[in-house]
């Protein structure tokens, strides 16, 4: 077996492995230097990236990645001697999660090159960079693994590591609420979904997803738990009524960390997405749970960005478009999921609504997560967050602002950038299920536009002022970081069609398609 | 504290080193494992940082020694899922069990004593995730009790 070879086959496995490997030995290699240290994190994040994508290329390529841990053989999922159950724990990644594979290994890439430089100046990086790695092996687990319990164990992961990094810049105690806050809310959603999958657990004798959906009654407990999972989880993407802990936790994290939060809480979202489509399914009332999840996203979209209006933190604006446009996701897939039943429905508008949702994941993460960054970079160099404080800044910071213009306008939807294409995905096939949906996504688009511009001409506009004669322009790792995902919310702005193509509606396929995730698993019997 | 509590932690300090490393070894076999055990062992490290004061404590409760012990588990365990894949076999295949080597013996049928040499690669995970906790627990305690002053007892 040659190490192509070799590193193909255990790719789902390396996935975690590497980042674990790299967290857990970053504060020895902390200790050496600081440029070995900054190697040894950017090297660990390119081999994890690079796996990501070899594994995506894969699994696009020739169709779900079984990997199950401990067995016999990679793709033995139920044991010869267990009576038809899969016991181990499995990964299971399909295409959805090969496409959220890949938002995290660019937004880790971007984000991490980016910290390198905006860190910089701050103590007890090895806790940083270990956090960070956390956070990225707990978002790769979330959307690779095949077992609730799993998906359960990496949750934890990943929202204890994000309260790590909220409270990592202490901010006069202020980062550390927040944190708190974040790690209450975190805590009370794993509750419920550790009673949801008690539920599972005790009604189906599994922790399969595959099997717990081969298995699916839909009985009062599965509806219980249900409600469960998706309050737990709705929160933890920060849709409205449960978003209060995202202005706070976005703000005040640092804004490299606030960028892979954005990930972070769609990795959240995709697993509401693959409870709700791949364990439930048709067996649920499909058309109920679909205006559910869409009353959340028009919720999200409305409150999220009326909300952003009046804010004068910049981060905090931020933060709470960031609530607004998950809400486009949410009422994509939720269009999506109210007509999975109806096959004419489905392939009329149904399919487009989801790859219009799932597709703004991917923009989402791109444009947000180069906002955050952008933001960081202003308040990196003027040391503030108060729009009222800035102005002028468009005469040294040159870069940043065009950044900032791309991220602005492709948040709005403004075309030619990556968020028209998602938002036209999801304005047409909404306004064919319901033309009031349609057109209150489109006002909120509008209103978006409005909000930065308003901060566009804050910051940027304006003559130099005296306080700011002095300010650089953000060092060169920062603008690379940024220009990655610049450059991204560009190319898939131009050419949108071959990458929904491509990743998009394999990824929708996959997640729509129970019964292929569950032949996957179980091996058709 | 007075004399006696720090006497008495003294002698209980090496007991509940004892037990909790009992425990860890005893993870394959009976209730607890290497978490279970390396918080037992952590216990150990707060009832001495009460009974002294976290100042005289810090003299041999170093926190770099205790973070490296943190690392070696973490790495430990990882280190011992990825030998399987050194091996041929998929991550966290359990290489050792019935091998006939070390944790390799099988598993007696029937009731018996508990036969420690079994279960394969388990033990040794337990003993890794034991030692992290050891460290990473300690180190936890050590912080929130770091206002802990002398004169405060």
């Amino acid at each position: 077996m040659t190490f192509a070879d070799f590193i193909i086959t255990n790719a789902p496995a390396l996935l975690i492995v590497v980042p674990l490997f790299a967290a857990f030995l970053c504060p020895v290699i902390g200790k050496i230097s600081t440029t070995v240290r900054n190697c040894w994190v950017m090297g660990m994040m390119l081999i994890t990236a690079a796996i990501a994508f070899i594994l995506a290329y894969r699994v696009f390529a020739t169709g779900p990645v079984l990997y199950v841990f401990g067995a016999a053989a990679t793709n033995l999922a139920v044991p010869l001697d267990s009576g038809g159950i899969p016991i181990r724990i499995i990964f299971m990644v399909d295409a959805m999660s090969a496409f959220m594979g890949i938002i995290c290994a660019i937004v880790g890439v971007s984000v991490l090159l980016y910290s390198l430089s905006s860190e910089s100046r701050n103590s007890s990086l090895e806790g940083y960079y270990t956090l960070f790695f956390l956070m990225i092996a707990g978002v790769f687990g979330m959307v690779s693994t095949g077992d609730i319990f799993n998906f359960f164990v990496f949750l934890e992961i990943l929202s204890l590591a994000s309260a790590g990094m909220i409270a990592y810049r202490v901010d006069g105690g202020l980062a550390v609420e927040a944190a708190l806050k974040y790690l209450v809310l975190s805590t009370l959603g794993a509750i419920l979904v550790l009673f949801a999958i008690g539920i599972y657990y005790g009604e189906y004798n599994a922790l399969n997803i595959a099997m717990i959906a081969q298995r699916m009654q839909y009985t009062m407990l599965d509806k219980i738990a249900l409600v469960l999972i998706v309050a737990a989880l709705a929160m933890k993407c920060g849709a409205v009524p449960l978003h209060f802990w995202t202005p706070d936790a976005y703000s005040r994290a640092p804004s490299s960390v606030t960028a892979f939060l954005v990930v972070a809480s769609q990795a959240s979202l995709y697993g509401l997405f693959r409870v709700v489509f791949t364990m439930y399914n048709v067996t649920m009332n499909c058309v109920t749970v679909g205006w559910i999840i869409i009353i959340l996203g028009v919720l999200s979209m409305v409150v999220g960005v009326t909300m952003a209006i009046p804010q004068k933190d910049i981060k905090r604006l931020m933060a709470y478009h960031a609530v607004s446009q998950t809400g486009y996701m949410l009422l994509g897939v939720g269009v999506g999921l109210a007509v999975l039943g109806n096959v004419a429905l489905t392939s009329a508008f149904g399919f487009m609504a989801m790859e219009g949702g799932i597709f703004h994941i991917f923009n989402h993460a791109m444009y947000k997560g180069l906002l955050f960054l952008t933001a960081g970079a202003i308040v990196y160099r003027i040391g503030t967050r108060d729009l009222n404080k800035m102005g002028g800044l468009g005469h040294t910071m040159k870069y940043t602002m065009i950044f900032f213009i791309i991220g602005a306008l492709a948040i709005a939807g403004i075309p030619p950038l990556n968020g028209f294409a998602s938002k036209l995905m999801i304005y047409e096939s909404v306004y064919l299920f319901n033309p009031i949906l349609a057109i209150i996504a489109m006002v909120v688009s509008i209103l978006t536009l409005a909000s930065f511009v308003k901060v566009f001409h804050s910051v940027f506009m304006g003559p130099q002022l005296p306080e700011y004669a002095e300010v650089k322009e953000a060092p060169l790792p920062m603008l690379i970081g940024m220009g990655i995902l610049a450059a991204i919310c560009i190319l898939f702005g131009l050419f949108p069609q071959p990458v929904v193509d491509m990743l998009v509606a394999p990824a929708v396929h996959a997640l729509a398609d129970q019964g292929g995730y569950i032949a996957s698993v179980l091996g058709g019997a | 504290m007075s004399r006696i509590v720090r006497t008495a932690a003294d002698l209980l300090y090496p007991v509940i080193l004892i037990f909790g490393l009992y425990i860890v070894a005893h993870g394959h076999l009976t209730p607890g494992g290497g978490f279970q055990g390396g918080a037992v062992i952590a216990t150990g490290g707060a009832l001495v940082i009460v009974a002294y004061s976290y100042k005289e404590i810090s003299g041999w409760l170093k926190k770099n020694v205790l973070l490296g012990r943190e690392v070696i588990g973490l790495v430990g365990f990882i280190g011992v899922g990825l030998l399987a894949l050194a091996f041929g076999q998929v991550f966290f295949f359990n290489y050792l069990a019935g091998s006939g080597s070390l944790f390799g013996m099988p598993v007696p049928y029937g009731i018996n004593a508990g036969e420690l040499n079994t279960a394969g690669v388990i033990p040794l995970m337990n003993f890794a995730v034991g030692i992290e906790v050891w460290g990473g627990l300690t180190i936890v305690i050590l912080y929130m009790l770091s206002g802990l002053e002398k004169e405060g007892c």
